[in-house]
């Protein structure tokens, strides 16, 4: 082995992952098959709101290769309930959650029963043949309403359709002052109430899940970011002894958080394999994951924030709705709390206060979506501060310049009593602007607005922070969240000097496999290629907390880290024996171990050759055991806290209302970069999915609670042809809170990107009188802000448009050939 | 998702795929390239108990000059109307709404014919279809007979064609030499259309000779825009012009409303649009 | 209903239901799995393979369509164990995250530049517009398939996978 290699991390490495996904050798969990297989399907409630009176599936029995079919009242007693992990109140209201409804349904989509048969079309059709009685109940689907007294309520039993309400207060918690006397003494006000409309992940593998009851352990294959979680509530809820279910993620097709769930389909495919004993297989159609997965986003957000007239600002108050759909799901509660601390951003704040009332109403439950709290948060505030520079007429920059913390004041403790430990607004906002050309698109905003062009340029700007890397377990532990924080990982060296990495991260697109390759290369100066990873998979992967808030590299590649650290621990008492050298002598660098002091030329000892020692464990130290391998369990102390400046400019055209992304940059600072080409990856793909909340996507209810954004043609996941190139770059301000200085990317780009298109969709007609659009900002609702002022035109309306949408709502015998 | 069961036949002339029509009663369906009924059939919103492929009908397919007319065969792809050259040059407003259809892979499938029978308003070829004043040849087991393109689309999703015909060809008179657009709005690339304007002209010097305009989804069929044509007669080819013309576009419009995009907006769109696409066809 | 159908390069003769879908006949019958469905609507061209040279979805496909002809998945364009140009310069720009979406964006990729071996940007992104991808952001996929098209100036692709325009000639598509 050559003992002078270029470090790994930081290299451009063509990713390991692809060479099976560019040939399509594939192990999605609908690729797979078992001997037997059967298939399940799974029939949807279409009402909102209603009691199951009776359900006839005599018929469906008796259709050709069905093995059998079963309703709620026949898996009622061992489906128990969907676990919710985050409790935020002691006085949490939490409803039953069936997998399957057994008398009465919340929201469109619930599964009422259930076929199983030798071909997935036979499925299909029996489906067809069961028979479904409901009776209406009132359907509850504005978060508003739904709080007011006397309001229909989602679950009788509850008494209320308010689940929790969580409050902080930087008065009461001694980190800041009252906000409410802040307000009061303050010379601007600025108040608004945005929406944050509801969202789909939409990852573009439908889930899908297969069960093998079989063998003595039970094994569910499942396209899940948590394996591990899904094991260990499949035994908590469902009562199964822990050590009798594997679970496997295999390839999995994008997650985004929507994958972040243990969903009834997990537990429904799990329990009637079960009860058949044999392997059963379920995959979501399209039109099924988008009706049934859960949703994101979707709140309101009531917003008020006071300054000084020269742009200071004194207080922040946030009142929010959050729509829970109608069940709490594994993290439901929680995702606006991840929201509360990042309300204040960047800025220094004296005083702030959240209050945050969680709803639950007709529709599907709602949990993580890619950043999760924060860019609702981020949103809000981004928002307001181009609010206040248009109120006090200054530059939107400026103001934020003047209000965030500057580089020396690191580390700094905001005023939710988090301490972000480093950070660099000002370098990352410098190459932003550069890069941008600010200075000459201003020039040519006013050229146009002068002009009174049909088409006018706006400009929008974001300054956003977010904690990620969840998350230190004594801070999840005073959030009353169910589990800790921390992440586990082995190292396996074999006989040959290869190694093996055991990791509890569970990627699904995001490249773990090569950037902890590259990690482990450079700390244990092995090649690239002799590193592979495994994870995915309780019985090789033990122990993990699983992939989402970009946590893997600050957390998971921090617990492999450690796991090496180990090995070489381990490794250097036999080097120094095989170099005939006290242990205490001996050095560890670039792949070798060497007394310390002789020089590169030395001899030397690599840690294959101790590998290989180990392996033969003829000649090892007294009390050594004949073994490297070593696993380690990290947890974090701090949250990371990336950070970046995003500028957006974009033209809209005033007579159409269509608004078209000009130019968009953004510098991030992510702190130390393990792979460059997989952190732009990144970057793009959050900045797509952000741009698209922005402009594009929306899930859409009717008035009887049905979606009619059940497809993707009619919920717009944007192509390449409508989302424009981006110019990407970065700062390097190293995370102090960990060894590799890293903060972590997944959801940074989403979470900056939103205000930065708004507030430039805002910017390009403010001067029509505009001070909002609506998300997403569609051509009518610009055009409408334009000419009538009205910020939220759209929404309900259900006449035939035309295309597929249409056609279940128009007679389509006439349509042939 | 999975279609329901269906028997299916593929007729190898147009005589059998009719006398095939014709026996399998008002169930069966014709597929042509299927574009658009695949997801019907997968979504279940439909369940025809046969389906009649004209996809192995060798006299359905080409595109042939007779005199005046363009004859398209109906199965021609909107692939084949993007590149063929009789079409570039008699009749470009179908080669560039072609390109507007769908996406590649939707192009390289579905058909003129299909497209037109299936009748959606929000589908872009029946506007052009109607702008150019195309004939539809249907054949049943009466024999064959002519549709204007005026009367053969009659509400959503519904044409003239009557029990067991069968949509063989389109004739579309030829327009040489004129200058066409078809501007579509729509709030992502493979949307359908909220509005879109096919627009052709012929100019002789700097005026307009001749107009021809029609909107896609502005109402349940395609909506020929007869006052723009008129207003756009005998006007020079100026931006001005063709916008005092455009502003025509909504009249005897009754668009539908819905999260897109309500009336209002519609007609307000169609005329901007008109403007645009006669524009962008004349070069103003 | 007997179908003969050739797919990446081996004939295939079965009986299928009319109702069966391509993709679903690729995946099941054949055991074709690097092609997957990913919509109900043909929104998403995950499904996306060649049916005699050109792009279709195969989900929006019925396999009794494709008697006779030939298909070309994913699965059929390395050749002696070399990837195809569109294939490696995918790999080489990290135009895929999750991997999901790729067999459709490469069979897409390699029909456009068919149609165009030099197409700009615009044209790349209208090109793939039948595509979706929740995880790139398209930057890179743009990037690749530019890239792919530099590498086979000069005829370095594959010849069958080359069919240029000539859509008259296109017999058995429709």
């Amino acid at each position: 082995m050559t003992a002078t290699m270029e470090p790994e991390v930081g290299k451009s490495r063509r990713r390991k992952e692809d060479a099976r996904l560019i040939t399509g050798r594939t192990r999605w969990t609908d690729n797979l098959t078992l001997p037997g297989l059967l298939h399940m399907a799974v029939l949807r409630s279409p009402m909102a709101h209603a009691r199951i009176t009776n359900i006839d599936a005599s018929a469906a029995k008796d259709m050709p290769g069905v093995h059998a079919v079963f309703t709620g009242a026949d898996l009622a007693g061992e489906q128990g309930s969907l676990p919710c992990a985050w409790p935020i109140t002691e006085d949490m209201k939490s409803p039953d959650a069936p997998s399957i409804a057994v008398d009465k349904v919340n929201f469109a989509g619930e599964i009422v029963a259930i076929v199983v048969a030798r071909s997935a079309y036979e499925a299909a059709d029996a489906l067809e043949a069961i028979d479904v009685d409901y009776d209406d109940l009132p359907v509850v689907l504005d978060m508003a309403a739904a709080v007011e007294d006397g309001a229909d309520l989602v679950h009788e039993e509850l008494g209320t359709n308010k689940s929790a309400t969580w409050i902080f207060d930087s008065g009461a918690a001694g980190t800041g002052g009252d906000v409410d006397a802040a307000i009061a003494g303050s010379e601007v006000v600025i108040e608004r109430t945005y929406r944050q409309q509801r969202l789909i992940p939409a990852f573009m593998e439908p889930r899908s899940f297969m069960c093998d009851p079989t063998g003595d352990q039970i094994t569910l294959w499942s396209s899940t970011q948590i394996p591990h979680i899904l094991r260990f509530l499949l035994a908590a809820q469902l009562g199964v002894p822990e050590h009798k279910i594997r679970v496997i993620a295999p390839d999995v097709g994008g997650g985004f958080g929507g994958k972040l769930q243990v969903t009834p389909e997990d537990f429904l495919t799990f329990l009637v394999a079960r009860r058949l004993g044999k392997p059963v297989k379920y995959t979501e159609s399209r039109s099924e994951s988008l009706l049934s997965g859960h949703h994101g986003r979707d709140q309101i957000q009531k917003l008020t924030l006071s300054a000084k007239r020269d742009g200071t600002v004194t207080g922040l108050k946030v009142e929010l709705l959050a729509d829970m759909g109608a069940y709490l799901r594994l993290v439901s509660p929680g995702v606006p709390i991840l929201g509360a601390f990042m309300f204040n951003a960047i800025y220094k704040f004296p005083a702030y206060k959240f209050v945050c009332t969680n709803v639950f109403t007709n529709k599907v439950p709602t949990d993580a979506y890619r950043g999760a709290g924060r860019p609702e948060a981020t949103y809000a505030i981004e928002r307001l501060m181009d609010e206040l520079a248009a109120e006090l007429d200054m530059d939107p920059m400026a103001v934020r310049e003047k209000n965030w913390i500057a580089h020396e004041e690191f580390p700094f403790t905001t005023v939710c009593g988090l301490t972000y430990d480093s950070g660099n607004y000002e370098a990352a906002t410098a190459k932003a602007m550069e890069l941008f050309g600010y200075d000459a698109l201003r020039a040519e905003q006013k050229e146009r607005r002068d002009r009174g062009d049909s088409v006018q340029l706006g400009i929008g700007i974001s300054t956003f922070t977010e904690m990620c890397g969840l998350a230190p377990s004594r801070v999840l532990g005073s959030l009353a969240y169910g589990a800790g924080g921390w992440e586990h990982a082995a190292i396996r060296m074999l006989p040959t000097g290869k190694v093996e990495v055991v990791t509890g991260s569970s990627p699904h697109g995001q490249g773990h496999e090569t950037a902890w390759s590259q990690i482990v290369a450079d700390q244990l100066g092995v090649p690239f290629e002799d590193v592979e990873v495994l994870h995915g998979d309780t019985q090789s992967s033990h122990k993990g907390m699983d992939t989402y808030g970009s946590r893997s590299l600050t957390v998971g590649a921090m617990a492999v880290v450690a796991a090496t650290d180990k090995v070489k621990a381990k490794a250097a008492k036999i080097a120094a024996h095989m170099l005939e050298a006290g242990e205490d002598d001996v050095e560890f660098q670039a792949g070798s171990f060497r007394v310390r002091g002789t020089g590169a030329e030395a001899k030397g000892v690599s840690i294959q050759d101790v590998a290989l020692a180990v392996f033969a464990a003829h000649d090892l130290p007294d009390g050594v055991e004949p073994n490297l391998d070593s696993e380690a369990t990290f947890d974090p102390e701090n949250f990371s806290f990336p950070h970046g400046t995003h500028l957006c400019a974009v033209e809209v055209d005033t007579e159409t209302g269509r608004t078209t992304i000009r130019k968009y940059v953004c510098v991030d600072d992510i702190g130390k970069v393990v792979n460059p080409l997989i952190v732009e990856g990144q970057v793009h793909g959050g900045l797509a999915q952000g741009i698209a909340q922005a402009l594009f996507e929306e899930a859409v209810h009717d008035e009887s609670g049905t979606l009619t954004t059940g497809t993707l043609a009619d919920y717009l996941v944007p192509s390449a042809a409508d989302l424009p190139t981006f110019t990407t770059d970065r700062t390097e301000t190293p995370a102090t809170s960990n060894v590799l200085g890293v903060k972590g990317v997944g959801e940074a780009g989403t979470i900056a990107s939103t205000p930065a298109v708004v507030n430039a969709v805002v910017d390009a007609i403010r001067h029509f009188g505009v001070n909002d659009v609506q998300m997403p900002c569609t051509p009518m609702r610009v055009w409408q802000a334009i000419n009538t002022g009205q910020t939220d035109a759209g929404g309900l309306g259900d006449e035939a448009g035309g295309g597929l949408g249409s056609m279940n709502v128009t007679d389509t015998s006439g349509g042939q050939q | 998702m999975i279609p329901a069961a269906f028997d299916y036949v593929a007729p190898t002339t147009v005589d059998d795929a009719v006398r095939a029509l014709s026996e399998a009663g008002e169930d069966a369906k014709i597929i042509a390239g299927g574009q658009s009924l695949l997801p019907v059939l997968r979504m279940r919103l439909a369940a025809p108990s046969k389906l009649i492929d004209l996809g192995k009908v060798p006299e359905l397919r080409g595109i042939r000059e007779d005199g005046d007319a363009l004859v398209i065969g109906a199965m021609t792809t909107h692939y084949e109307m993007q590149h063929d050259p009789l079409i570039a040059e008699h009749a470009s407003l179908l080669a560039l709404t072609a390109n507007a259809v769908a996406d590649p892979q939707v192009r390289h499938r579905g058909t003129f014919g299909g497209s037109l029978a299936h009748a959606d308003p929000a589908g872009d070829l029946p506007a052009p279809a109607l702008a150019l004043d195309a004939e539809m040849v249907v054949r049943g087991m009466d024999g064959t007979r002519t549709v204007p393109a005026a009367e053969f689309f009659t509400d959503f999703f519904t044409t003239a064609l009557r029990p067991g015909e069968i949509l063989v060809e389109v004739r579309v008179p030829k327009t040489t030499g004129w200058s066409a657009h078809y501007e579509k709005f729509n709030r992502v690339a493979q949307a359908w259309s909220i509005v879109a304007v096919a627009a052709a002209v012929r100019v002789e010097g700097g005026a307009i000779a001749e107009a021809r305009v029609a909107l896609t989804n502005m109402g349940s069929t395609p909506v020929r825009a007869t006052s723009v044509e008129q207003a756009l007669v005998g006007r020079e080819a100026t931006p001005s012009a063709i916008r005092d013309a455009a502003a025509h576009a909504a009249e005897g419009t009754s668009p539908p409303s819905n999260a897109d995009a309500d009336a209002e907006y519609r007609k307000h769109l169609a005329r901007v649009l008109t403007s645009r696409a006669v524009s962008a066809a004349v070069g103003a | 209903m007997r179908i003969t159908v050739t797919v990446d390069g081996t004939k295939f003769t079965d009986d299928v239901e009319p109702r069966q879908l391509l993709v679903h006949y690729l995946r099941e019958r054949l055991g074709k799995v690097g092609t997957v469905v990913g919509c109900d609507t043909s929104n998403c061209g995950a499904c996306t393979v060649h049916l005699d040279g050109h792009s279709v979805k195969s989900c929006s496909v019925l396999a009794v369509q494709a008697d006779g002809c030939e298909v070309t998945t994913i699965e059929g364009l390395a050749r002696d164990g070399n990837l195809h140009p569109v294939q490696r310069a995918f790999h080489d720009n990290h135009a895929l995250q999750c991997g999901f979406c790729t067999p459709g964006m490469i069979m897409q990729s390699i029909d456009l530049l068919a149609d165009n071996p030099d197409p700009d940007e615009k044209a790349v992104r209208e090109g793939l517009e039948g595509n979706l991808c929740r995880c790139t952001g398209y930057q890179n996929i743009v990037r690749a398939v530019r890239d792919a098209a530099a590498q086979m100036q000069g005829g370095a692709g594959p010849e069958a996978e080359q069919v240029a325009g000539a859509p008259a000639t296109a017999g058995g598509t429709q």
